[in-house]
């Protein structure tokens, strides 16, 4: 059960169609500042936008005027290269100035391309694949050791899911049961090179995860009631981590790109530019 | 050694809550105390380095302190993204302690020898590196490094070192420690070798070389005073230590001298060459191989004085 500051800015969940409405800003944000960068991994943005959304404005326990409060939920965004995504849901929810995102993988910038510890409202920096979920098992053995309800959530993309490390992490979340534990597989089942069934398939996912000792849901990572459900009744087991496969689109929402290996590396370039982002803003098709 | 360290943690453990010891299923014969006394505090998460320092981060970035623990490159080498990017970039208090610094574990073979460590725990910001030489400095190492906020790395001997100190010594990080006088040449060491170092000023006395001895225990933050002393006052400095002669005290010492503008008499790095260690015995055979022993080191220091 979250318990929430008196001052706490929350009470959304009644709110019909807020998150989409994150989600939509997230994409544009995130193309918007992908092009000026001349940067890549948009895709790996713009598949997990309805997922930060739903984590930052209801599931987590944090307070953006107090982003250190001790008892805050820890969230790691292991899939460290699409860290804007995470940047645009931190400057919606009032961690960062908006103005910051103009300021994105730049010289003299606030917001370096692998999210960054160094901002605030980011729990820890990553970038390197396979670092995101050992981290997040010693947070959570921490929280258990002092006795907290505070919860750790890492999000995990395919190519994470690749990195021997984060089977180690795996292997020992559920030997340790790790209830206070939650993954999320942003699972657009597209990396570096290509498709991840051509390259190290993880299939399948949740029989394996099931087997490593973890409880898994299998969900639509862009239904935002999908999102909703799943991350709200975590643990399903109070003896075992959650693991939440989301399936996902890479890039989803720019309709050229979608589902394509080349969205990890193009930005939308600025004769797509307007186009693309008036094609957002009419909503998902 | 390695009994001095796991003694001294565990006591200091017992006050200290915060202390966590993270294995990878190496310590047999020596982790069973705090495994026994503090199982809440205890985690051995199998044969997997890596997952041992990430897990190590996590639980230190929640204001504890995190001890990692194996042999020689397992807890630094096969992990050394993590203590790049997590440890060291978050500033995260965890400790890395080796057991068999230098060629220790001598017939187990290379891939048990720790001879590029400190070079390369030395270039990550934010690490400090201690290389205690005997069991008084290793001992107070062990509170010097639990007082320390931050990441630290301790490369630790085996067992049956000689003690090069006479009793407890005023240890303090970053701050060198004479343990012998002398004018004619500093021997600057750094690890159990110094007691090599000891017996080849010895020797050296004989034919009347008078030796400084000086024990560089924290090769990061180095004792750049001491150092700069040594050229200024003695006959010349020779470095020694059981590690790659790339990178390590003797570059380290080095780089002071450039960087002070200061020059000695005469200089001489002591170490193993640029070659992987593969021949195969104990630890002092393998040593005298390369002139790390007593005798070796005292006809290095010869030719240097050209006496």
């Amino acid at each position: 059960m979250k318990v929430y500051p008196d001052n706490f800015p929350k009470g959304v969940m009644d709110d019909m169609g807020r998150i989409e409405e994150m989600a939509k800003q997230v994409r544009i944000d995130c193309i918007r500042m992908t092009n000026k960068a001349r940067s890549g991994h948009v895709g790996s943005m713009l598949s997990m936008a309805e997922m930060i959304c739903v984590l930052y404005d209801e599931i987590l326990h944090v307070d953006p005027k107090n982003p250190d409060m001790p008892e805050r939920d820890r969230f790691i965004l292991s899939k460290g290269h699409a860290s804007a995504a995470v940047y645009s849901v931190l400057a919606q929810e009032g961690f960062i100035p908006r103005e910051w995102l103009d300021r994105y993988y730049c010289d003299d910038g606030k917001l370096m391309g692998h999210i960054s510890h160094m901002v605030p409202g980011v729990e820890f920096s990553t970038g390197s694949l396979g670092h995101g979920l050992p981290v997040a098992v010693g947070m959570a053995i921490a929280a258990r050791y002092a006795g907290s309800p505070r919860r750790v959530f890492c999000m995990c993309s395919d190519g994470d899911l690749n990195e021997g490390s984060t089977w180690e992490a795996v292997m020992f979340a559920g030997q340790e049961h790790l209830s206070n534990l939650i993954m999320v597989v942003d699972y657009n089942r597209i990396q570096a090179l290509g498709f991840s069934k051509d390259i190290e398939d993880l299939e399948p996912l949740d029989r394996k995860l099931q087997e490593f000792g973890w409880t898994t849901r299998v969900i639509d990572g862009h239904n935002v009631d999908e999102i909703r459900d799943a991350l709200s009744t975590v643990p399903y087991d109070k003896q075992k981590p959650t693991a939440v496969i989301a399936h996902t689109i890479k890039c989803r929402g720019v309709d050229y790109l979608e589902n394509t290996v080349e969205s990890h590396y193009r930005y939308v370039p600025d004769d797509k530019l307007e186009a693309v982002i008036a094609a957002v803003k009419e909503g998902l098709q | 050694m390695r009994a001095v360290f796991n003694q001294e943690l565990l006591k200091i453990a017992e006050k200290d809550k915060r202390i966590h010891l993270v294995l990878a299923d190496i310590g047999y014969g020596e982790i069973e105390p705090f495994r026994d006394t503090f199982p809440e505090r205890y985690y051995n998460v199998g044969v997997a380095e890596q997952n041992m320092t990430g897990v190590a981060c996590g639980i230190a970035m929640e204001g504890n302190i995190a001890v990692t623990y194996s042999i020689a490159n397992f807890p630094t080498l096969r992990c050394l993204e993590q203590i790049r990017n997590d440890v060291c970039y978050h500033n995260a208090n965890v400790k890395i302690v080796i057991i068999g610094g230098g060629v220790s574990y001598g017939a187990l073979g290379m891939s048990h020898h720790s001879t590029e460590d400190i070079a390369i725990m030395r270039a990550l910001p934010n690490m400090v590196v201690e290389v205690p030489c005997d069991n008084y400095e290793a001992r107070a190492a062990v509170h010097a490094m639990i007082d320390y906020n931050g990441p630290f790395y301790y490369r630790c001997g085996y067992k049956g070192e000689k003690d090069i100190h006479a009793g407890p010594v005023d240890f303090k990080l970053g701050k060198a420690i004479t343990v012998r006088e002398g004018a004619d040449v500093s021997l600057l060491f750094a690890g159990p070798i110094g007691s090599e170092v000891m017996k080849a000023a010895e020797m050296l006395e004989e034919k009347g070389i008078h030796c400084r001895v000086v024990s560089m225990h924290t090769v990061k933050p180095i004792d750049k005073e001491m150092i700069v002393d040594c050229a200024k006052n003695t006959g010349g400095i020779v470095t020694v230590e059981e590690h790659n002669v790339i990178g390590g005290l003797g570059s380290a010492v080095a780089e002071v001298l450039c960087d002070e503008g200061v020059s000695p008499k005469k200089f001489k790095r002591l170490a193993f060459p640029d070659v992987n260690v593969c021949k195969i015995g104990g630890q002092a055979w393998i040593r005298d191989q390369y002139g790390l022993q007593a005798r070796g080191i005292a006809d290095s220091v010869c030719e240097l004085l050209k006496k």
